[in-house]
């Protein structure tokens, strides 16, 4: 059973960062603006963000430290990502060209920063966030042993944030505007929706879960930063349309390839997978085809907002 | 019609030549504004080696710039291609990688004689790369599985996949980190004479061949034709009689074939460089994608934005001698790139008003 657990609590470290990061795109991408930044949004708030964490992490109390290294990674991102919604939303620009600029510029600049101020590029800090067992919770049986033991706060953040925007999406009058900025912005601009005000803040809203999610990615999987974030920005780009932009199959998503990336990185400790002997190289492979194959039956229906990518200009009709 | 399509070409080409070129000089104007705050005594200095890096040491500079302009030109193809069939080739690392391995496999593998020898491993690596970009081609026609994510997932299984081979087919050092020494290099003929040290060799000649023969396909031939009306509306050539699944698959395999080409032409390249054993994503996949984005996807202009990039990173190298950080040459590639986002859609704006027709 133990290994079990241990699977369940690896499982949440990789999916976590790709469901608030993929969460993150939904908001971009249902208002219309599809974001292929999300890669160095990631990069940009994990930045600023962990090269704060190292210089607090020995000043205040390490949770509150953790939590004010998300808040600042979080809205790093959120004005990193205004660059991308001025770019589309006002200026209209193409989507795609310009969130690929914001990928090359944010390990760039992250390593042009680190190496102007401490002369190397690496980032340290100390990984003590992890937290062994939740007084009440960890105790309860095999729940307890799944979600609250060994385990980050990152992961009930990770958790609030599907639910919140489950919520804000489907069950708030914003959500509704949203998504029919990303369905047929003309419409909505003829019933008084303002298009522009919705986009841009379903932008900001991604680069703001989208930079807390590089310092989640961080936290648990490193001790140090060095301007990348292992391509988790596209990998949740990939978890957003595997999830066929609703929140649910985007947990859903996250935690298939989560669950399989754990299965690879631990599949020696796994008696039955360890008996095989394959060649490791097929366990790290297998995510990946296992992600292509689980596309294979589930594609053929896709429903991407129908405006995504294409800029929208006042009185088009 | 003849006529309105010269009256384009005077028109909206020569002003989205003109919107790159204002794209580049935001972009070095924003890389001397860093070079200003970071040490200001030496950023004139510092610019002048941005500006002329490709010549700070005569041709044997220009060698390295060609050496390292060929893969990019490859790969920025491979996007560009792509892009013109309407699909989001995001696959180039790991087509590169898998035609990497192909080509020094062949190389070391291959018996034929010398002349041959090259293309025969150049023709292997293409031939990977474009079984490689199929697989998200076919997906993409028949299942409807979206290619962004497909491409992903095949960039991980190909740097997986060719790190294993690597181990298992015997073409590894002694030291077990890096691939061996290939068979056969890509011909110079003389070139070495005049760029000493540099790497350079006929591979920019024939990515200039490719570019031109890509550009040839896109315009002057039916199957050009149908490739970009699949691109600009896949159900209008759908309904216009177009077979829409063999437009998508034949435009990645392509796509594939040339990224693959630009990783056999990297390592066959005589410079030193081997296939390194590590989980990493090969950049010069990625760095294909603002190659083709600064030429908007123009593969005559690729070739050119190739060079150009391949020209101001090797002006970073040199950048280093004054003090700098040399990862300052990306953030005046990303300035540029997003600028020239940015003067497209405004020349567009600027076009539609007029009337002109989309770019077909």
């Amino acid at each position: 059973m133990s290994i079990v657990y241990f699977m369940a609590q690896q499982t949440m470290y990789f999916t976590i960062p790709l469901l608030i990061v993929a969460i993150g795109g939904l908001f971009s991408e249902r208002s219309g603006i599809a974001n292929v930044a999300l890669e160095g949004i990631m990069v940009f708030g994990a930045f600023c963000g962990i090269y704060s964490l190292s210089h607090i992490q020995n000043s205040i109390h390490s949770q509150l430290a953790l939590l004010l290294a998300l808040l600042i990674g979080g809205i790093s991102g959120l004005i990193f990502s205004a660059l991308h919604a001025i770019a589309s939303v006002s200026l209209k620009a193409d989507q795609v060209i310009c969130g690929t600029a914001l990928n090359i510029f944010a390990p760039a600049f992250a390593i042009y920063i680190a190496r102007s101020v401490q002369t190397i590029s690496h980032i340290g800090f100390r990984d003590e966030y992890i937290i062994k067992k939740v007084p009440f919770l960890g105790s309860i049986p095999i729940i307890g042993d799944f979600l609250f033991t060994n385990c980050y706060i990152t992961t009930f953040i990770g958790f609030a944030v599907l639910a919140a925007s489950y919520v804000v999406l489907y069950k708030t009058r914003y959500g509704l505007r949203l998504r029919a900025c990303g369905e047929h912005p003309a419409a909505a601009d003829s019933l008084g929706v303002d298009v522009y005000k919705m986009r841009y803040s379903g932008v900001l809203a991604s680069g703001f879960l989208a930079g807390m999610g590089g310092v989640i990615y961080v936290v648990p999987t490193s001790t140090s930063f060095d301007a990348e974030v292992g391509g988790y920005g596209f990998l949740a780009l990939a978890v957003l349309i595997f999830g066929q932009w609703k929140p649910m199959r985007i947990l859903l998503a996250s935690l298939f390839f989560g669950l399989m990336k754990t299965l690879a990185s631990a599949y020696s400790t796994i008696p039955l997978l360890a008996a095989i002997g394959l060649p490791s190289g097929f366990y790290k492979m297998a995510p990946y085809i296992a992600t292509i194959i689980a596309l294979v039956f589930t594609s053929k229906k896709s429903q991407a907002p129908k405006a995504v990518g294409t800029p929208y200009e006042r009185g088009q009709k | 019609m003849a006529r309105y399509k010269f009256k384009w070409l005077s028109s909206a080409g020569a002003a989205s030549f003109a919107s790159s070129l204002a794209a580049i000089a935001l972009g070095l104007l924003a890389g001397f504004a860093i070079l200003l705050i970071s040490n200001s005594s030496m950023a004139l200095q510092g610019f002048a080696t941005i500006l002329n890096g490709g010549f700070a040491r005569g041709a044997k500079s220009f060698g390295l710039v060609l050496y390292q302009a060929t893969p990019i030109i490859f790969t920025g193809l491979a996007f560009a291609f792509a892009a013109k069939a309407g699909l989001f080739n995001i696959g180039m690392p790991g087509q590169f990688v898998i035609g990497a391995f192909c080509a020094i496999y062949a190389s070391v593998n291959f018996s034929l004689p010398a002349p041959l020898r090259w293309i025969a491993c150049i023709l292997a690596a293409m031939a990977s790369g474009a079984l490689w970009a199929a697989v998200p081609g076919l997906l993409k026609a028949v299942a409807n599985v979206n290619e962004v994510i497909s491409c992903i997932m095949m960039n991980y299984i190909g740097m997986y996949l060719a790190n294993m081979l690597i181990v298992k087919s015997n073409i590894y050092n002694a030291a077990k980190n890096l691939t061996v020494a290939p068979g056969v290099f890509i011909p110079t003929y003389g070139m070495e004479k005049l760029f000493v040290d540099s790497g350079a060799n006929i591979g920019i000649f024939v990515s200039l061949g490719v570019a031109i023969l890509c550009w040839g396909l896109l315009q002057l031939t039916p199957f050009g034709y149908e490739l970009k009306v699949c691109g600009l509306n896949r159900h209008a050539a759908k309904y216009a009689g177009i077979n829409e699944m063999r437009c998508i698959v034949a435009a990645m395999a392509i796509a594939g074939a040339l990224a693959g080409a630009g990783g056999g032409f990297l390592y066959l390249s005589n410079a030193g460089k081997y296939m390194t054993v590590v989980d990493v994503l090969a950049s010069e996949g990625f760095n294909g994608i603002p190659v083709a984005l600064l030429a908007l996807n123009n593969p005559i202009g690729v070739f050119f934005s190739g060079i150009f990039i391949a020209y101001i990173n090797v002006g970073g190298l040199y950048l280093q001698r004054y003090g700098y950080v040399p990862e300052i040459i990306n953030i005046v590639i990303s300035v540029i790139i997003y600028c020239s986002a940015l003067s497209s859609s405004i020349g567009k704006l600027l076009f539609e008003r007029k009337g002109v027709e989309a770019d077909l």
